[in-house]
């Protein structure tokens, strides 16, 4: 766990995608990753956040915010995907507009075991459901990539999630002094 | 606890009759059957699958209609699947989201099995535990226009569980085309297909 209030500049460029796209409202699940957009939504007047229990949760409650007219977007971490598994039959079914923003574990300088089943099948869980899946491994990048998958989502009517890569993240200090 | 004797349909009938204007979001199976047979209505959204997301999904709704009332109609056994988005509803309280838990104690869907709200479950202090404070239980069809003014009232987030009765009455199926009864749903609020 970080401590620091300091967020990178790509943790800012997923904000300021996610705003400049008209996204009204997100509902997550915490991660490190998504600390600073969690804050700037907190932090934003025309926007709302949601925390959820689960993140299957989150499918419906995003593709209800769509019902009623408005933008919103699903945060979670790699491990939330496999819960979400049945409810992303809602998306199929209804041709629902879809985005979620997908930080990853499991995959690169892991400490823990028990991330990597799940982190090493993220991708495939969702392709199986069928969600697209882009991927933003250089932080130079990744505000552009959210914006085009916002695009995709909202313009295009698309079921798109953008995994944010591990390395993006960094190692994750276990220590404590 | 009170006996299970409100008859599900004169229930779901009388409510949406005195809350003609709401945006209503069912959960799968019996619920949404009580929603068509009440009258079909643009500003129904029947869930035929994706069971524990009615109310999630009620809420998605209710924050981006804020001037609007909306109501999850739905089932114990759906209820109890996503029970943890009671707990993301109490965190948010939405002024104008209502949530009528329809119960009858059983899986009607799958046979009548007992579910938790007949083995111990208590819905009511669930969500009040929840943080919804007014949550309360209804074993009277004379409860729901009370009911219903406090929807239309949108004071503060409703939860109602309601005793119905385990009578399967005939089935009278809604829409399950979800492309349909989304773009309908839409095009009632304003919004147009892309």
């Amino acid at each position: 766990m970080t401590t620091s209030t300091e967020s990178p500049a790509w943790q800012k460029a997923v904000f300021d995608a996610l705003k400049a796209g008209g996204i009204r409202q997100i509902a997550y699940v915490p991660d490190a990753g998504h600390a600073y957009a969690i804050r700037a939504a907190q932090a934003d007047p025309d926007m709302l956040d949601t925390v959820l229990t689960t993140e299957e949760e989150g499918v419906a409650l995003v593709s209800g915010a769509w019902l009623g007219g408005q933008r919103a977007a699903l945060l979670m971490q790699s491990s939330g995907v496999g819960n979400c598994v049945n409810m992303f039959s809602l998306l199929a079914s209804c041709q629902f507009p879809f985005l979620t923003l997908v930080t990853m574990r499991g995959e690169y300088a892991e400490f823990n075991p028990w991330q990597c089943p799940m982190g090493l099948r993220t991708q495939a869980a969702l392709e199986l459901m069928g969600i697209t899946v882009v991927r933003a491994s250089d932080p130079e990048q990744v505000g552009e990539i959210v914006s085009a998958a916002l695009d995709s989502a909202f313009l295009a009517g698309e079921r798109i999630a953008v995994l944010l890569s591990q390395s993006l993240i960094g190692r994750k200090k276990w220590e404590r002094n | 606890m009170a006996a299970h004797t409100v008859n599900r349909r004169d229930f779901v009938a009388r409510l949406l009759a005195a809350a003609p204007d709401a945006l209503v979001v069912t959960g799968l199976g019996s619920p949404a059957y009580d929603v068509f047979a009440a009258g079909e209505r643009d500003r129904n959204f029947y869930l035929w699958g994706a069971m524990g997301g009615s109310t999630a999904m009620a809420l998605g709704l209710a924050l981006a209609q804020p001037d609007q009332s909306v109501i999850a109609i739905t089932g114990d056994g759906e209820q109890l699947m996503g029970i943890g988005s009671l707990a993301t509803v109490g965190a948010r309280r939405p002024k104008n989201l209502a949530i009528v838990v329809l119960d009858n104690g059983h899986y009607g869907e799958t046979g009548m099995q007992r579910s938790h709200a007949s083995l111990g479950t208590d819905l009511v202090k669930v969500a009040q535990g929840f943080g919804i404070p007014g949550a309360q239980r209804i074993d009277q069809i004379t409860g729901v226009d009370d009911l219903a003014r406090r929807i239309v009232a949108r004071q503060d987030t409703v939860f109602a569980q309601v005793l119905i009765d385990a009578d399967e009455p005939p089935r009278c199926l809604p829409p399950r085309d979800g492309s349909y009864v989304k773009n309908r749903f839409r095009a009632a609020l304003g919004f147009h297909p892309f």
